[in-house]
C-alpha cells in the first residue's frame, strides 16, 4: 500500500494527506471532492493519474483546474462524469455530487445523473458528437433520456437551445450534421446539448483549445452569460492561465496527478504561494507586460505518473529545494491552509516563501 | 527593394483548384493566399500570425517551395526561386530549412534520432571534417540534448525533447532562414518556455532568419521583430512589434488583440473587449471588397466594393483598411518592469 493510501485509510489521526483544512464540505458546496484517488494499474505498474484531490464547489460559481498534460485535470473530470470503465480503473476517497456518493456508485444510478444533473463539454466537438446524425437530433435524444416528452417537444427545446447558445436560425440549423457547423458553431451546439437538460454541474474540458482566438472570447462570454442564466456549478479544466483569469472564481493547481495549490482566483494571480504555479506563470509570455528579453522556463519536464518522485512531486524542477533541505525528496508535503481559503502543499517555510515571492518571483513577472 | 533582404515575397498567391465531375474540370478555387508581399531582413525573426484557415501556413509553405504557387515571386538571397524544379531546390534546401508543429507526426518513429538528424548530411552528401555521427552529436548538444541519444527511438522523448529533435534536424546543415510553423503550440506551457529561449540562443549563435507562423499572440510578441498579420489569405497588416501591439491600425488586428485572454483577474472587468461576430467566411468565396467586412464594425459600402490596398502609415507600418484606427497614446500595460537578468536574482537567493 503506498503511503498516500495509507494516510488516506487512517483518515482518524491526522487529516488525510490531500485535505489540507478542507474537512467537512463547505455547507453551501453543491460538489465536494475529497481525496480523490484515480489509479490505472497496468503491465508497467500502477499509473496514479489522480492521486490525492480536494475541492468544494457551490452552484453559481466556476472553477478552474489548471495543469499540464498529464496533471490528472480530464482524468478528474471524467471521474467525477463516471466515465472511467469500471474494470481498469481503481478509484478511492469521495466525490460528492449534491448528497449522493459518486465513488462506488452503481454505474445505472451515474448513468441517471449524467446529463440530467451532470453535464460535460470536450474539447474537440468534431470528435465529441456523431457524424452520422443531425446536431438536433442528437439533442433531441439527450433530452427525451431525461424528459417523458413527444418528440416534438423535445425538437422545439432544441430549437430554443440551439438560439440561447447563439446559432443564427436555430429552426434551420436543427436539420444540419456536424461537419456543415463551423468549429465555433460545433463547440456552440456541444454547450446546447450540455445544457439542454438544465444540468446542476457543468464540465467544459478545455473547451476553447481547438478554437480560434476571436471565437474563443465569443464561447468564454457564452459560457459565463449561461452560467448566470443556469445558476449551475462550473468546472473549467484547462492549460491556459488565460482562460481561467477569465472564468473562474476559484483556482486549483494541480501537479503530477495531486492538487498543489487552491485559492480564489484573485489571490492564485495576486500572491501565487507554489514554486509550480510561479513557474508557469513566468512561462508564458504576457500580453499585459512590457516585452522580456527571456522568459524563465521549468526546468526539466513532468514526471512520467508510475514513478511519481519520492516526496515533492514537484521537487526534480524546483529551484528552492535547497531552502528546505531534505524534506522534499522524503516526504510528500501536506496539503494545509496557509491562509483564508489558501490551500497549498509544499514544503517552504511561510517567511521563505514571501520572501522569495518578493525579491525574486513578482519582480519579473 | 530593400538590399539587405534575405527573403522577399511579392504578389504571392495560392489557389487550390476544386475539381468536380468524371472530366474532373475546375469548378471553383480555394483562395488560400491572395497576393501576399513582404520582406525578410538578415538576422531577423518575422511572424506571420492569423486564425486557422487565414493562409500563414500555405505561405509557409510556399516559402520553403514545398508547394508550387499559382502566381507572384520569391526572391532567396538574390535569386528567384518561385518555380525551380525540385532538383534544382535541392541545393537550395541547405540554406532554407523548415520545423514542424507535431513533433509527434513529423519525425519518422522507425528512424533512429542519428538517422533522423544525420539525414540531410546524407541527402545533400555532405562530407564532415569527423564523420556524420559526430557531427550529429554536435547538433544534439547545441539544442540541449545528450549526444548519447544518438541511438534512440523518437518515442522514447517527450514533446519537448521531441521538438528539440526537429531543431537539430532543421539546424544540421547551418540554414540561413528557417520557417517555423507553430514551433511551439503543441508542447506544454513549462515546455514551450525552454524551446522558445532556445530558438532565440540559437539565433543569437547562429546568426539564424526566422519566419514564425504561429496563432498565440504572446508567443508571437515575445519571438518577433516584426509582425505580419494574415485574414482569409490576405495580409491585412505589418509592422514591427512594438508599432503592431501598441498602435494596431487594422481593425482586424485590434481585434485579434482585445480577444487574448490576460492572466490577470483584475482585468477581468474593465477591459475593452471588441466582440467579432460570427466566423471567419470561406475562402472559397470570399467576401468582395475587404475580405473582413462581413465581420468588420466599422465597415461601409466602399468596404464591399472597393479592394483596400497596403497603406504605410509610419516607416515599416503598413495596413490594408478603408477606415484605419487612429493610433491612441500608447500605454504601457505596466510601469515598465524591465526586469531582464533573471539569472542574477536566482543566484542571489542560492547565495
Amino acid at each position: 500500500m503506498t503511503a498516500s493510501a495509507a494516510s488516506a485509510a487512517s483518515a482518524a489521526a491526522d487529516s488525510p494527506v490531500g485535505l489540507g483544512g478542507l474537512g467537512a464540505p463547505a455547507p453551501d458546496a453543491f460538489l465536494s471532492v475529497r481525496d480523490l484517488q484515480v489509479h490505472f494499474p497496468t503491465d508497467d505498474g500502477v499509473v496514479k493519474s489522480v492521486d490525492g484531490l480536494s475541492f468544494d464547489l457551490a452552484r453559481g460559481r466556476t472553477l478552474g483546474i489548471v495543469g499540464e498534460s498529464g496533471s490528472g485535470k480530464s482524468v478528474t473530470s471524467m471521474a467525477i462524469m463516471g466515465l472511467h470503465r469500471p474494470d481498469t480503473v481503481r478509484m478511492n476517497g469521495s466525490i460528492d455530487l449534491g448528497g449522493t456518493e459518486l465513488v462506488g456508485a452503481a454505474p445505472e444510478l451515474v448513468r441517471s445523473l449524467r446529463g440530467k444533473r451532470m453535464a460535460m463539454i470536450f474539447q474537440d466537438p468534431l470528435s465529441a458528437m456523431h457524424p452520422f446524425y443531425t446536431v438536433g437530433a442528437q439533442i433531441i435524444e439527450a433530452y427525451q433520456v431525461h424528459n417523458d416528452v413527444p418528440k416534438k417537444v423535445a425538437r422545439a427545446h432544441a430549437i430554443d437551445m440551439l438560439g440561447r447558445v447563439g446559432i443564427p436560425q436555430p429552426a434551420k440549423r436543427v436539420d444540419d450534421y456536424p461537419h456543415q457547423f463551423s468549429g465555433g458553431m460545433r463547440q456552440r451546439a456541444m454547450i446546447a446539448m450540455a445544457l439542454s437538460c438544465d444540468p446542476d454541474l457543468l464540465i467544459a474540458d478545455e473547451p476553447t483549445t481547438a478554437l480560434d482566438v476571436t471565437v474563443q472570447a465569443q464561447i468564454l462570454d457564452l459560457i459565463r452569460d449561461l452560467q448566470r442564466d443556469f445558476n449551475a456549478a462550473v468546472i473549467v479544466i484547462t492549460h491556459d492561465l488565460g482562460v481561467v483569469a477569465e472564468l473562474a472564481d476559484d483556482i486549483l493547481v494541480m501537479y503530477a496527478g495531486r492538487s498543489v495549490e487552491y485559492s480564489s482566483a484573485d489571490e492564485i494571480f495576486r500572491r501565487p504561494q507554489h514554486p509550480y504555479t510561479w513557474g508557469l506563470l513566468g512561462s508564458m509570455p504576457r500580453l499585459d507586460r512590457e516585452p522580456t528579453d527571456r522568459l524563465m522556463p521549468i526546468k526539466g519536464t513532468p514526471p512520467s505518473l508510475i514513478q511519481v518522485p519520492k516526496g515533492c512531486p514537484f521537487n526534480p524542477r524546483c529551484n528552492y529545494r535547497e531552502l528546505v533541505g531534505e524534506a522534499c525528496t522524503t516526504q510528500r508535503p501536506p496539503f494545509r491552509s496557509v491562509g483564508d481559503f489558501h490551500h497549498l502543499a509544499c514544503h517552504l517555510e511561510s517567511a521563505d516563501r514571501q520572501k522569495v515571492w518578493a525579491t525574486e518571483i513578482e519582480p519579473t513577472l | 527593394m530593400n538590399t539587405d533582404a534575405l527573403l522577399s515575397v511579392s504578389g504571392l498567391t495560392k489557389h487550390f483548384p476544386i475539381r468536380k465531375g468524371l472530366l474532373q474540370r475546375q469548378v471553383g478555387a480555394v483562395q488560400a493566399v491572395d497576393d501576399v508581399t513582404f520582406e525578410v531582413a538578415r538576422g531577423e525573426t518575422l511572424s506571420i500570425v492569423g486564425e486557422s484557415g487565414c493562409g500563414k501556413t500555405t505561405t509557409g509553405r510556399m516559402i520553403t517551395r514545398l508547394i508550387e504557387p499559382t502566381a507572384g515571386s520569391i526572391i532567396f538571397d538574390g535569386r528567384d526561386i518561385t518555380h525551380v524544379s525540385v532538383s534544382e531546390m535541392r541545393p537550395l534546401r541547405r540554406d532554407i530549412q523548415m520545423i514542424f508543429q507535431d513533433p509527434y507526426n513529423s519525425l519518422n518513429p522507425r528512424h533512429t534520432v542519428g538517422t533522423i538528424v544525420g539525414a540531410p548530411y546524407r541527402i545533400q552528401g555532405i562530407e564532415t571534417e569527423h564523420g556524420i555521427k559526430r557531427a550529429v552529436q554536435d547538433t544534439l548538444e547545441l539544442v540541449g540534448l545528450n549526444p548519447e541519444h544518438y541511438n534512440r527511438y523518437p518515442h522514447e522523448f517527450s514533446g519537448g525533447q521531441r521538438q528539440r529533435i526537429g531543431i537539430a534536424r532543421s539546424l544540421a546543415l547551418k540554414p540561413k532562414l528557417i520557417v517555423a510553423d507553430e514551433p511551439v503550440s503543441a508542447l506544454d506551457v513549462s515546455i514551450q518556455a525552454q524551446v522558445i529561449n532556445l530558438l532565440e540562443d540559437l539565433q543569437d549563435e547562429l546568426g539564424l532568419t526566422y519566419v514564425v507562423i504561429a496563432h498565440d499572440l504572446s508567443v508571437v510578441r515575445h519571438m518577433s521583430d516584426r509582425v505580419a498579420v494574415m485574414y482569409l489569405g490576405n495580409l491585412v497588416e505589418i509592422a514591427d512589434r512594438m508599432s503592431l501591439y501598441t498602435t494596431p491600425r487594422h481593425p482586424y488586428t485590434k481585434a485579434l488583440l482585445s480577444a487574448v485572454p490576460i492572466p490577470d483577474t483584475s482585468r477581468r472587468q474593465n477591459r475593452e473587449r471588441i466582440r467579432l461576430e460570427g466566423d471567419v467566411p470561406s475562402p472559397i468565396d470570399p467576401p468582395p471588397g475587404c475580405r473582413f467586412n462581413t465581420r468588420c464594425w466599422k465597415a461601409t459600402d466602399i468596404c464591399r466594393t472597393q479592394v483596400p490596398v497596403l497603406t504605410v502609415f509610419a516607416p515599416g507600418h503598413q495596413a490594408a483598411c478603408h477606415h484605419p484606427e487612429e493610433p491612441t497614446v500608447a500605454t504601457p500595460a505596466t510601469p515598465a518592469a524591465a526586469v531582464t537578468q533573471a539569472a542574477e536574482t536566482s543566484a542571489e537567493g542560492d547565495a
